[in-house]
C-alpha cells in the first residue's frame, strides 16, 4: 500500500534556503566547496531513506549587484557535486540542477547517464533556464532571449537528451567474438534532432544509461512551465500556499497534461521553505533571529513553514491528501533543518506508517514508481 | 659529472576506443561501468603513480557510411567520472581531454573549477581542439572552425579560461560568523575577456581552488602544437617513446621555453607507451605477438587498410596480398571521427612503402597491418621494462610515460605489481607521495 507521504525529497544549497544560514551555530561556511561537506548532507539526508536529494545550481553567483558581503557567494557545478557523492552513498536518489540555455544537450545527456552509472541507477536531473542578462554575458554566445523562447528551446533540450539516452539499445553492445564486432550497429540510433535551435546527429557516445530515462524534474510556477514539465518531465514541483491552494495548482498542472496528450501523470511535489525545532516558539524564533541578522524577512517563492516536526507532518499528510505525491523540502539552515528532518521528521511519519522505513527499490525510478521504460528507437527497427 | 637521478612520472590512461584495446579477451571486462573506473583509478594510486587519464571523442566513428563496430566503443562523460573517481582515490591525478572546440571557456572553467575543490587539487586538462565537422554535427555550435584557426581558438580558450580561474585570488572568503563577514569584500570573481574569438564578462562563480588553474596538458605535434605547449603547457603528451625520436622531441620543446621565460622543469615530457610484460623476455614477446594478432583480426586489418585506400576492400581477404589498385585520394573520407586518418597527408607514398615491405617480407594484409601499425612501446620481464623506462628518462628522451593498457578495468595491475616495485628500488620512483596536489607530485611551480 502506498504510503501517506510517497516520497520525500530535500533541496540542498549552499548553507541552506535562508540568506544568513552560514552564521547558525553548526553551519559549516568554510567548507561550503569541499567534497566532504556535500557528502556528510547527502549521507544524513539517506539515512532518513529520503527519495532523492536534489542540488540547485545556475551559470550565476548570486547577488552582485549590491556590495553585501554577508551572504554565500559562489558555488560549485552541481552535476560535478553529485557524482563526487555519489560513490560514497548507496541508495538516495542524486538530482542535481542542469541550465538548459548555458549548455549542450549532448554533453549533459551523457553526463547524466555517466551519473547514473557512478551511482548504478539514482541519478536524475532538474532542467532549469536562465533568464538573467549577467548569466547570458558569461557565456557570451548570445543575448538574453524571452522567457517563451527560453522554454521552448528546454523543451528541445530534454527532448534531445532524452533521445540520445535511448540512441544505444540495451543489448547494443555484443562482443561477438565469432563475428569480431563489439556492437550490434542495428541497435545504435541517430536521433537526427532539427530544432529552432540547435540540431543534434547522435548516437551517443554514452550507452543507455541503467535506468533507461533517469527522472526528469522541473520546477514550475505557472502555466507555461507546467506544460513544459508535462511535455518533458517525470516530476514537477510545485509552491502551494496551503492544502486548498494544492488541490488548484494539481488542477492546473493535470490540465497541461491533458493539453499536450501526456499518458500518465506526472508527479507532483510540494514545496516548502523548512524552519524546524522542538517548540513552535523555538523555530519561529530562530527564523526571526536569522531574517534580523540578514536585515529583512526571508523572501521566497514557496511557503515557509516554522515550526515543530509534528505540525510539519500534519501539513505534508494534509498536502498529500490534497492530492500531491511528494514533497520536497527546502531546509533552511544545514544541516540544522536537514537533521530535524531526517532524526525528528522522518521518525514521526514512520511511527505513524506514513513514510517508508527503509529503501527496497534499487534505482530512483523504481522508488517514484516509474517502469523502466522502452527504448523508444527498439520498436521503430523491429 | 653525475647529475641526480631524475624522478620518474607515470601516468595510467585508461584504455580507449581503438583496436589498441582488447575487449575479445576472457579478462576484459566493462569500459562503462564505473567499477571498471574505480578498479583502474586504484591500481594506479596503489602504484603512487602521478594521475589517470581520460581520453575524449564525441562522435562514434564510422567506416563507409556506417557505425564502425570492431573497436571497444562508447564510454562515459569525462567530467563526471573524474569527479565521481575523486571519491575513490586521495591522491591520484585526475586528468582528462576537453575539447576547446564544443565547449564554451565559462563552462569549462566551472567544471575543472570544481574538479579541483571535489578532489583537492588533482585537477588536469589536455587541451585539445577540433575543425571536425563531422563531430560538430552533435553540438549547438557545429563544425564551424577553419583548420587553420584550431590552434588560434584553443589558445584564446586557454586564455579566457585562465581569467576565470584567476579571477578570484584566494582570500576573499572569510566566513566569519561572529562579524557577519562571508566576503571580504563585495563581488569577488569579477572578469572580462575579450578577444576574436570570445567576449565574455562577469563574476566567476567558484573560489580559488588548490591549484589554482589545473594542470594544463598539450598533445600537439606540429610545429604550431609544440609551440602552443611551450607557451602555455605544464606537460605534453608525446607520441615519441623511442630513445632517438624521444631526445630530439625532448631538445625541442625544451628549448623553445626560455623564450616563454619557463624552465626546463616547467614543462614535462611524456609520451604514450603500451606493453607487455612475462616472466622472461622471451615470453614477453610471444605475448605481445598474441595481443598483436587479437588487437588485429581479419577484419580490423582490411578496415585499417582502408582507411589509407580510401575504398571499399571488403572482397579482399585479409590472408592474401595488398590491392593492386591505388589508393583513392581525395578529401572525401571513408573514414569519419579518426584524428589518424587525417594525419595521413600521402597515400599514395604510404601504399608504395607497404608494397616493397609485403613483397620483401612476403606478407599478407593482415600480416602487414601488424607489421606496420604501432608496436608495444615496452616488450619483456619487468626487469627489463624497468631498465628501459628508466634508461630513456635518465637518458632525456621523456620525463616519464603515460601507459596505455590493452586491457580494461586489469591491465595496469602487472604493472603496478612487477615493474613498479623494481623502479622504487632503485629510488627512481616514489614510494610514497609527498604532497597531495598533482602540482607537486609533478614537481611544478605552482600556479
Amino acid at each position: 500500500m502506498t504510503p501517506a507521504l510517497p516520497h520525500l525529497a530535500v533541496a540542498l544549497d549552499g548553507a541552506g534556503w535562508h540568506p544568513a544560514a552560514w552564521r547558525e551555530p553548526d553551519a559549516r561556511p568554510a567548507e561550503l566547496f569541499t567534497a566532504g561537506y556535500w557528502t556528510d548532507l547527502v549521507r544524513e539526508a539517506e539515512r532518513g531513506a529520503l527519495d532523492l536529494v536534489t542540488i540547485e545550481d545556475s551559470f550565476g553567483v548570486g547577488s552582485t549587484q549590491d556590495a553585501r558581503v554577508d551572504r554565500v557567494y559562489g558555488r560549485l557545478d552541481a552535476t560535478l557535486v553529485a557524482a563526487a557523492v555519489a560513490p560514497r552513498t548507496s541508495a538516495i536518489g542524486l538530482v542535481p540542477t542542469v541550465v538548459a540555455t548555458h549548455t549542450e544537450p549532448f554533453h549533459v545527456s551523457k553526463a547524466v547517464a555517466s551519473l547514473d552509472y557512478a551511482s548504478v541507477g539514482r541519478a536524475g536531473y532538474r532542467v532549469r533556464i536562465s533568464t538573467s542578462p549577467a548569466e547570458f554575458a558569461h557565456v557570451g554566445r548570445r543575448e538574453a532571449g524571452e522567457v517563451g523562447e527560453l522554454l521552448a528551446e528546454a523543451a528541445d533540450h530534454v527532448e534531445v537528451v532524452r533521445r540520445l539516452w535511448d540512441s544505444w539499445e540495451d543489448d547494443a553492445e555484443i562482443r561477438d567474438a565469432a563475428t569480431g564486432r563489439f556492437v550490434d550497429r542495428s541497435k545504435l540510433h541517430y536521433i537526427d534532432f532539427t530544432g529552432q535551435w540547435f540540431s543534434v546527429k547522435g548516437p551517443s557516445i554514452t550507452p543507455r544509461p541503467p535506468q533507461g530515462q533517469p527522472p526528469v524534474v522541473v520546477l514550475a510556477h505557472a502555466a507555461p512551465v507546467y506544460r513544459l514539465a508535462a511535455r518533458a518531465a517525470d516530476v514537477v514541483l510545485v509552491t502551494p500556499r496551503d492544502p486548498a491552494h494544492a488541490t488548484e495548482l494539481l488542477a492546473e498542472v493535470r490540465a497541461e497534461e491533458l493539453a499536450v496528450g501526456r499518458p500518465t501523470p506526472l508527479h507532483v511535489f510540494g514545496e516548502l521553505v523548512v524552519f524546524l525545532d522542538e517548540t513552535t516558539a523555538g523555530a519561529t524564533g530562530r527564523l526571526a533571529r536569522l531574517d534580523e541578522r540578514d536585515g529583512g524577512e526571508l523572501r521566497s517563492d514557496a511557503a515557509v513553514f516554522a515550526g515543530t516536526v509534528d505540525d510539519l507532518a500534519d501539513l505534508l499528510l494534509d498536502l498529500c491528501a490534497a492530492g500531491l505525491t511528494g514533497i520536497r523540502l527546502r531546509p533552511g539552515a544545514l544541516p540544522h533543518d536537514l537533521v530535524a528532518v531526517t532524526r525528528g521528521l522522518v521518525p514521526r511519519l514512520q511511527a505513524r506508517g506514513s513514510f517508508r522505513r527503509h529503501y527496497t527499490e534499487g534505482t530512483l525510478r523504481a522508488r517514484l514508481g516509474l517502469a523502466r521504460p522502452a527504448n523508444r528507437y527498439a520498436e521503430v527497427t523491429r | 659529472m653525475s647529475r641526480p637521478r631524475k624522478e620518474i612520472h607515470l601516468a595510467a590512461h585508461f584504455p580507449g576506443v581503438n583496436n589498441t584495446t582488447v575487449w575479445s579477451d576472457p579478462a576484459a571486462g566493462s569500459h562503462i561501468e564505473f567499477d571498471s573506473f574505480r578498479h583502474f583509478a586504484r591500481t594506479a594510486e596503489r602504484a603512487r603513480f602521478d594521475f589517470l587519464f581520460l581520453a575524449e571523442g564525441l562522435r562514434l566513428r564510422e567506416q563507409g557510411g556506417e557505425i564502425y563496430d570492431l573497436d571497444v566503443m562508447g564510454r562515459p562523460d569525462t567530467f563526471t567520472v573524474l569527479a565521481a573517481l575523486s571519491a575513490v582515490t586521495d591522491r591520484l591525478g585526475l586528468a582528462g581531454t576537453i575539447n576547446s572546440t564544443f565547449n564554451e571557456p565559462f563552462e569549462v572553467a566551472r567544471q575543472f573549477a570544481t574538479l579541483d575543490h571535489l578532489s583537492g587539487g588533482r585537477a588536469a586538462w589536455n587541451v585539445v581542439t577540433s575543425w571536425d565537422a563531422f563531430t560538430g554535427e552533435n553540438f549547438r555550435r557545429g563544425g564551424f572552425l577553419a583548420e587553420a584557426d584550431r590552434y588560434r581558438r584553443a589558445e584564446r580558450f586557454l586564455r579566457a579560461a585562465w581569467t576565470l580561474f584567476d579571477s578570484w585570488r584566494g582570500d576573499e572568503i572569510l566566513a566569519d560568523k561572529a562579524s557577519g563577514r562571508f566576503l571580504t569584500a563585495p563581488g569577488p570573481g569579477a572578469f572580462t575577456h575579450r578577444d576574436d574569438h570570445f567576449d565574455i564578462a562577469g563574476h566567476f562563480p567558484v573560489p580559488r581552488s588548490p591549484q589554482g588553474r589545473p594542470v594544463i596538458f598539450q598533445a600537439g605535434d606540429s610545429n604550431e602544437g609544440r609551440e602552443f605547449a611551450a607557451a602555455t603547457a605544464d606537460a605534453i603528451f608525446s607520441r615519441h617513446g623511442t630513445l632517438e625520436a624521444g631526445k630530439a622531441f625532448y631538445a625541442d620543446v625544451k628549448g623553445r621555453l626560455a623564450r616563454y621565460g619557463r624552465t626546463p622543469e616547467s614543462l614535462k615530457v611524456l609520451p604514450a607507451a603500451t606493453f607487455v610484460l612475462g616472466d622472461t623476455d622471451e615470453d614477453a614477446r610471444e605475448r605481445a605477438a598474441v595481443v598483436r594478432r587479437q588487437q588485429v583480426s581479419g577484419q580490423t586489418a582490411i578496415k585499417l587498410l582502408e582507411q589509407v585506400w580510401n575504398r571499399d576492400l571488403s572482397g579482399y581477404d585479409p590472408d592474401g596480398p595488398l590491392p593492386e589498385e591505388d589508393p583513392r585520394v581525395g578529401t572525401d573520407h571513408i573514414a569519419r571521427g579518426r584524428a589518424s586518418v587525417r594525419m595521413t597527408r600521402d597515400p599514395l607514398a604510404v601504399a608504395r612503402q607497404w608494397r616493397e615491405l609485403a613483397a620483401e617480407k612476403n606478407l599478407s594484409i593482415r600480416e602487414l597491418m601488424i607489421e606496420v601499425g604501432a608496436r608495444q612501446t615496452f616488450v619483456g620481464s619487468p626487469r627489463t621494462v624497468a631498465d628501459a623506462i628508466d634508461e630513456l628518462v635518465q637518458a632525456d628522451a621523456s620525463d616519464g610515460f603515460i601507459l596505455v593498457p590493452h586491457l580494461t578495468p586489469g591491465g595496469l595491475d602487472v604493472f603496478a605489481d612487477t615493474v613498479v616495485p623494481l623502479l622504487q628500488e632503485r629510488g627512481a620512483f616514489r614510494t610514497e607521495y609527498s604532497g597531495t596536489t598533482l602540482r607537486e607530485h609533478l614537481g611544478l611551480p605552482t600556479s
